[in-house]
């Protein structure tokens, strides 16, 4: 008996030493991905494997941090990467990122010029947008009468306990920041004062400060009103149809996910095959449908259908988008942001 | 004996490597800053920090809440440590399980189930909604229920609270009284003492190390807390812990932080040596 659990345990070695070696190289160039949880439609990677006979190795990540982590640790050699606006900025500055080569990328031309030289990029070197969103309110059509426009709304005191506020620092104060008429990357003391005692004010009202949670309880219909993200929301709203997205005329964050490569990659060329084929218009379409969020393509946008097309809270209208704003880095007056928050988590 | 010592040795690394570095490095954090040129110097700044209202408020509601909390807990639980000691009661195994096996399940998944019964459309209100309907359709009644309508509040804090860490009270009181000599008993009811006599002079006094254990057991998970406030309480009543933990993974204030944490610390060592000052000599009870 032991000597058969022995050939056994034997067998098993042999077969996982085969199975890791198979791991390695198989001839094909390989390219890998790193991209956020369930973000693309597979069919579109899945083809340009095919088309260009590259072996893709997809991973998925479900925060900017986590994807930082893993990308400075060192032990990860990923090929193109999708960070958001301010981690692209914190990549930028740390030096992690390659410029890219324009040339190898020329369906580039495609990506609409609003969402070209953005404040994380200033000159377009390093980033090729994918998809982009709002901050915007989440509400249930069953609760709230009114037309949602304005930020005003969540200092309403008809929806007082109906309320969930993001429990993030940069977006709360940046919620009111904006409902005051001031920048989002306010460094002006005394505008930031206004709006700790605008949120000071407005906490009374608040029914929970909450994170990503917010999306299930709104579809639970917890709440009347929340902030969140246009992601967020998408996700809410095929949920449960009762609730809707708006994006309020004060102007918002705007944010981005873009593709990157970073420095220590050495497969640039395949790379930059890669952004190019992502940025191909029927590609772009696909993976616009598939995710729900705004696509940065132009030729890929005119393709949608018109009910997306017209859809205001996906593709606010131009007056608005004028009033939002990136987020800049701040960590030069993150002091005051921290302590207005604490000002304001504090306050009875 | 003495040969054996060398078996202590593994427990001292431990403790040295797990318990007193952090300790140090906690307290080394506390009194230092980062000069602007990078180094580093010694500083009472953080210190300072704390003595601002709004941080002296934060620490007033979380010692109000946790002594609520304790009190309830031992409102609820000496009673029923006292029933669970009872000589006479059969099924007291099963009573004492029942106390514990809340203690097996993950402390995050008791208080985020909380949240699922008292939400608004929560397990709770949906129940009372059902008989509602169950009553109008078939017994042609108009019933209307109350609606919990607590979470978010410091009602929730409180009783997530006093829901985690119950066990903690009743089962010091438990060890305690079950181990009373019966005999005393015995005497001070044939020196003629009714039950109310009994329990005044002999059960009560004897049984004050396991409450006293109970109530630092579950005093100072609660003043600490900081999970209970943020999902029960909506992040609306910041506690000494929430603010703690902030300063480490937000603020990245890690010298305030510190300096918070070693507050916090000497305010339990405080406490703990004004219960033992109470706590009688050889009394042996409790947990520990």
């Amino acid at each position: 008996m032991k000597r058969v659990i022995k050939v056994m345990f034997l067998l098993a070695l042999l077969a996982m030493t085969f199975s890791l070696a198979g791991c390695g190289d198989s001839g094909k160039p390989t390219l890998k991905v790193f991209n956020w949880f369930d973000y693309i439609d597979e069919s579109v990677y899945k083809a340009f494997e095919k088309e260009y006979g590259i072996r893709v190795i997809y991973d998925t990540f479900t925060t900017n941090e986590d994807m930082y982590a893993k990308v400075v640790s060192g032990n990860a050699d990923y090929d193109v990467l999708f960070p958001s606006d301010y981690m692209i900025k914190r990549l930028i500055n740390e030096d992690r990122l390659a410029k890219l080569d324009f040339d190898n990328i020329p369906n580039y031309k495609y990506i609409d010029d609003r969402f070209k030289d953005l404040d994380f990029d200033p000159n377009n070197e390093y980033s090729v947008p994918y998809m982009w969103g709002t901050l915007g309110i989440l509400y249930n059509k069953e609760m709230v009468d009114e037309p949602v426009t304005s930020w005003d709304i969540l200092w309403d005191s008809k929806f007082s306990k109906n309320i969930f506020m993001y429990a993030s620092q940069r977006d709360a104060i940046g919620v009111a920041l904006k409902r005051l008429g001031f920048s989002l990357n306010s460094r002006n003391e005394a505008e930031l004062e206004k709006a700790k005692q605008s949120l000071i004010e407005q906490k009374p009202l608040v029914l929970a400060y909450v994170g990503d949670d917010v999306k299930d309880k709104m579809v639970a219909e917890e709440a009347a009103l929340a902030v969140v993200y246009s992601g967020d929301a998408i996700y809410s709203i095929w949920e449960n149809e009762n609730l809707a997205y708006a994006v309020p005329e004060e102007g918002t964050n705007l944010w981005f996910d873009s593709m990157v490569v970073p420095k220590n990659s050495k497969h640039k060329k395949e790379a930059e095959l890669f952004i190019n084929w992502m940025c191909d218009p029927e590609n772009a379409l696909k993976n616009t449908m598939y995710i729900g969020y705004s696509t940065p393509n132009s030729a890929a946008y005119d393709m949608l259908p018109d009910e997306v097309k017209n859809d205001k809270s996906a593709y606010p209208d131009d007056e608005i988008l004028e009033k939002c704003e990136v987020f800049d880095d701040i960590s030069d007056v993150l002091d005051i942001y921290n302590r207005i928050w604490d000002e304001v988590m504090t306050a009875n | 004996m003495k040969q054996y010592r060398w078996l202590a040795y593994p427990y001292a690394v431990w403790m040295i490597i797990f318990i007193v570095v952090p300790l140090m490095l906690v307290l080394f954090f506390s009194v230092t800053a980062k000069a602007p040129d990078g180094s580093i110097v010694l500083t009472l700044e953080n210190f300072k920090k704390f003595w601002e209202p709004m941080y002296i408020n934060v620490l007033i509601r979380s010692v109000l809440l946790a002594v609520y909390s304790t009190v309830i807990c031992l409102v609820l639980g000496y009673p029923l440590a006292l029933i669970l000691a009872g000589r006479d009661f059969k099924r007291k195994n099963i009573l004492v399980m029942l106390a514990v096996i809340p203690m097996w399940m993950n402390f995050l998944l008791r208080t985020y189930s909380w949240m699922t019964l008292l939400e608004k459309n929560g397990t709770i209100n949906a129940f009372f909604g059902t008989l509602e309907r169950l009553a109008a359709t078939y017994l042609n009644m108009e019933l209307t229920l109350p609606r919990v309508n607590i979470l978010y509040t410091e009602t929730a804090v409180i009783l997530g609270m006093v829901y985690n860490f119950l066990p903690f009270m009743i089962l010091p009181i438990y060890s305690v009284v079950s181990k009373l000599d019966r005999s005393l008993i015995e005497a001070a009811q044939d020196l003629g003492g009714n039950n109310l006599v009994v329990f005044k002079r002999v059960i009560f006094p004897l049984s004050l190390p396991g409450v006293l254990s109970g109530i630092t057991m579950v005093f100072m998970p609660a003043v600490t807390t900081f999970v209970i406030s943020r999902l029960l309480g909506g992040a609306q009543f910041m506690l000494i812990g929430n603010l703690i933990e902030r300063q480490f993974l937000f603020s990245n204030d890690w010298g305030f932080g510190s300096a918070l944490s070693i507050i916090m610390l000497l305010l339990i060592l405080l406490s703990m040596g004004f219960m033992s000052r109470y706590e009688k000599e050889n009394s042996g009870g409790g947990l520990w």
